[in-house]
């Protein structure tokens, strides 16, 4: 077990702990820079992919593991973020514009959905944003002028100072360029006054308040700033794809994400890559799966929503905090083997609740 | 100048005159305590104060200004904290985590400088934490920094959440039942913090208690409370001998 000696104050104020973890970050980050140099085209694709659902789980993150509140729509912020992009750029206006634009856009209609929302939690909530992406769906199909209607829109590669860049390596580094920017500045909100306040608010409402935060204002920001990096994710997600379409941001992608941080490990940032890293592989698994299993399974309609919905409720009965939560869990065994306890992750019931003031 | 006064203070809940016709002022620098049975109303008083419950009538004046139309989340940077009688931390926060939130009023970053961290939020960030090591040395925190408080036991997490309201910096705090569920020895530390806090700290002390010789022992006035109505007011003695609040607490 590593102990670790803090002389300055400085020293919990950075993203990594210790110097351990700067080295695996760092050789984590070379491999995937050289990912691409060794890998053939479908795998650059599937990485780009898992980067791309990262980018979306953070920003779902910092809304449903951070500040408590569910989100059943962030299909409609990601389908957003990639229209605006695609319309855009359509336009002939360049990828530095537009790609922020679709974050702002998608920002914006976080807030839209945020601000009439900020009495409900839960189910309601769960409800209501759900309400919101089935609109936003509506408006895509309908709104022909700008989105291409039931056509769809198609997207046009990415251009980055003159140069348009139509490979998929080339989508991986921007895809992954996004994503370690997003992890900082989310890591950074998260060590400052508002990130503490996102937390307050998941935890208790009440004493929120009475610590000086601003319940209305904390949950618009999330709201805001979670809708704007799945907004950015969504403008990636339109260059993968090339082609949108009014289906591509339904209701079982907006669950895919909630999968991906359950599963992942709920009020973390690691969480959310270790659920996309899941959420990527799962369609594969599936399809191996399905080689093994009788036809009369293996050919039900709907199985792989189906399967999702299980995951999800397996997870949230058996390991709430998800694989990030197993894995700090093994790696104490091991770190303080052989003398692991059972219970050491057991939660106290140390004293009741009067629920009054909830 | 008035420090703090409640005037014709009364909630109503439905038929319940929770807080009825309540008047009281507290000096600056003193501790003062509402006493009361089970159900009197001493909480909602609370409640009152922090502004988490509308007032059916009255006022309330904080240091001459009336703070009756002050939202909730104003309350603390005015330099009012308080506790709660059951604990409201933020459970899956470590106690440092917990104690910063408590500097959330004088938070001067905005958003922008949080995302990209600049220079002046990192520093801002490390005043912060010197001012939260200051209460962790004064309430004997230090071993327990790390810890999440859902893994804390009960007697820690109320001096984590004493810590948290003096975070805030205040001139009056509220405190909720201090020593409720806390042995004996608990009691006697939260007995002599409470006079720290009166005596080295200076900061003015509404206390509801229910530990009479923790009443005694540190109250400058007592005001007793019962079905949301004043049956007495004065020193901590007199209060207790008072007939009308002897017959309360017996039931009568
Ligand atoms: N939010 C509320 N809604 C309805 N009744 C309430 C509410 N808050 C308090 N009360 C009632 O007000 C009375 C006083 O409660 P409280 O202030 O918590 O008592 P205590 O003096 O024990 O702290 C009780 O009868 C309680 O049921
Ligand atoms: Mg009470």
């Amino acid at each position: 077990m590593r102990f670790i000696f803090k002389t300055r104050y400085e020293q919990d104020l950075n993203i990594a702990r210790h110097g351990g973890d700067w080295f695996w970050y760092g050789l984590l980050l070379v491999l995937m820079v050289l990912a691409p140099l060794v890998l053939d085209l479908f795998y650059i694709g599937e990485l780009t992919l898992v980067l791309i659902y990262a980018i979306a789980g953070v920003g779902l993150m910092l809304l449903v593991g951070y500040t408590g509140l569910v989100s059943l729509g962030h299909a409609a912020f990601l389908g957003i973020g990639a229209y605006t992009n695609a319309y855009f750029l359509g336009q002939g206006w360049p990828f530095l514009i537009t790609f922020p634009l679709s974050g702002i856009v998608a920002a914006l209609a976080g807030i839209a959905i945020g601000v009439p929302t900020l009495r409900m939690t839960g189910l309601y909530l769960a409800i209501a944003t759900l309400a919101f992406s089935i609109i936003v769906e509506k408006v895509f199909s309908h709104w022909s002028s700008v989105t291409g209607g039931f056509d769809g829109l198609p997207v046009d590669a990415p251009d980055l100072f003159g140069y348009e860049l139509w490979e998929p390596w080339q989508l991986y580094y921007i895809a992954l360029v996004v994503l370690v920017l997003v992890l900082w500045g989310s890591a950074n909100l998260l060590r400052s006054p508002t990130g503490r306040a996102m937390v307050a608010v998941r935890d208790s409402e009440v004493s929120a308040q009475s610590m000086g935060v601003n319940l209305a204002w904390t949950k618009t920001i999330a709201f805001a700033v979670s809708a704007g990096i799945t907004g950015l994710a969504g403008a990636l997600f339109g260059h993968f794809v090339q082609h949108l379409a009014p289906d591509s941001f339904a209701i079982l992608l907006s669950i895919q994400l909630l999968l991906l941080v359950v599963v992942g490990g709920v009020g973390s940032l690691h969480g959310a890559i270790y659920g996309a890293i899941f959420v990527g592989a799962l369609p594969q698994l599936i399809a191996i799966a399905r080689d093994y299993l009788p036809p009369a399974v293996s050919q039900i309609p709907g199985l792989e929503p189906g399967l999702f919905g299980v995951i999800l409720v397996l997870f949230i009965i058996f390991e709430p905090f998800g694989i990030y939560g197993r894995w700090r869990k093994v790696k104490l065994y091991f770190d303080l083997f052989p003398l692991y306890k059972k219970a050491t992750f057991k939660r106290q019931k140390a004293y009741l609740k009067t629920e009054r003031l909830r | 100048m008035t420090f703090f006064q409640a005037d014709g203070l009364s909630i109503h809940f439905g038929g319940i005159k929770a807080v009825d016709n309540v008047n009281f002022t507290i000096e600056k620098g003193e501790i003062f305590t509402i006493i009361g049975p089970n159900g009197a109303g001493k909480t909602t008083i609370f409640n009152l104060v922090s502004r988490i419950y509308e007032p059916t009538m009255g006022r309330l004046v904080f240091q001459d200004q009336d703070i009756t139309q002050v939202p909730a989340h104003k309350v603390a940077s005015l330099g009012i904290a308080r506790t709660f009688q059951n604990i409201e931390l933020f459970e899956h926060a470590s106690v440092l985590h917990n104690l910063l939130i408590g500097r959330h009023c004088h938070r001067k970053s905005n958003l922008l400088s949080e995302i990209l961290f600049l220079p002046s939020t990192k520093r801002l960030e490390l005043e912060h934490r010197e001012k939260v090591e200051e209460v962790i040395d004064f309430l004997d925190l230090a071993v327990y920094r790390d810890q999440m408080i859902a893994n804390l036991p009960y007697g820690v997490r109320k001096v984590v959440e004493l810590g948290r309201a003096l975070c805030i910096e205040p001139t009056l705090l509220l405190l909720d039942e201090p020593s409720s569920g806390l042995n004996v020895e608990e009691t006697q530390d939260m007995a002599f913090w409470i006079e720290d806090i009166k005596n080295d700290l200076g900061i003015t002390v509404l206390m509801v208690e229910h530990d009479m010789s923790l009443v005694s022992q540190v109250s400058d006035r007592v005001l007793a409370l019962n079905y949301g109505r004043v049956l007495a007011e004065g020193a901590p003695r007199e209060v207790q001998e008072n007939a009308e609040v002897v017959r309360a607490y017996l039931g009568g």
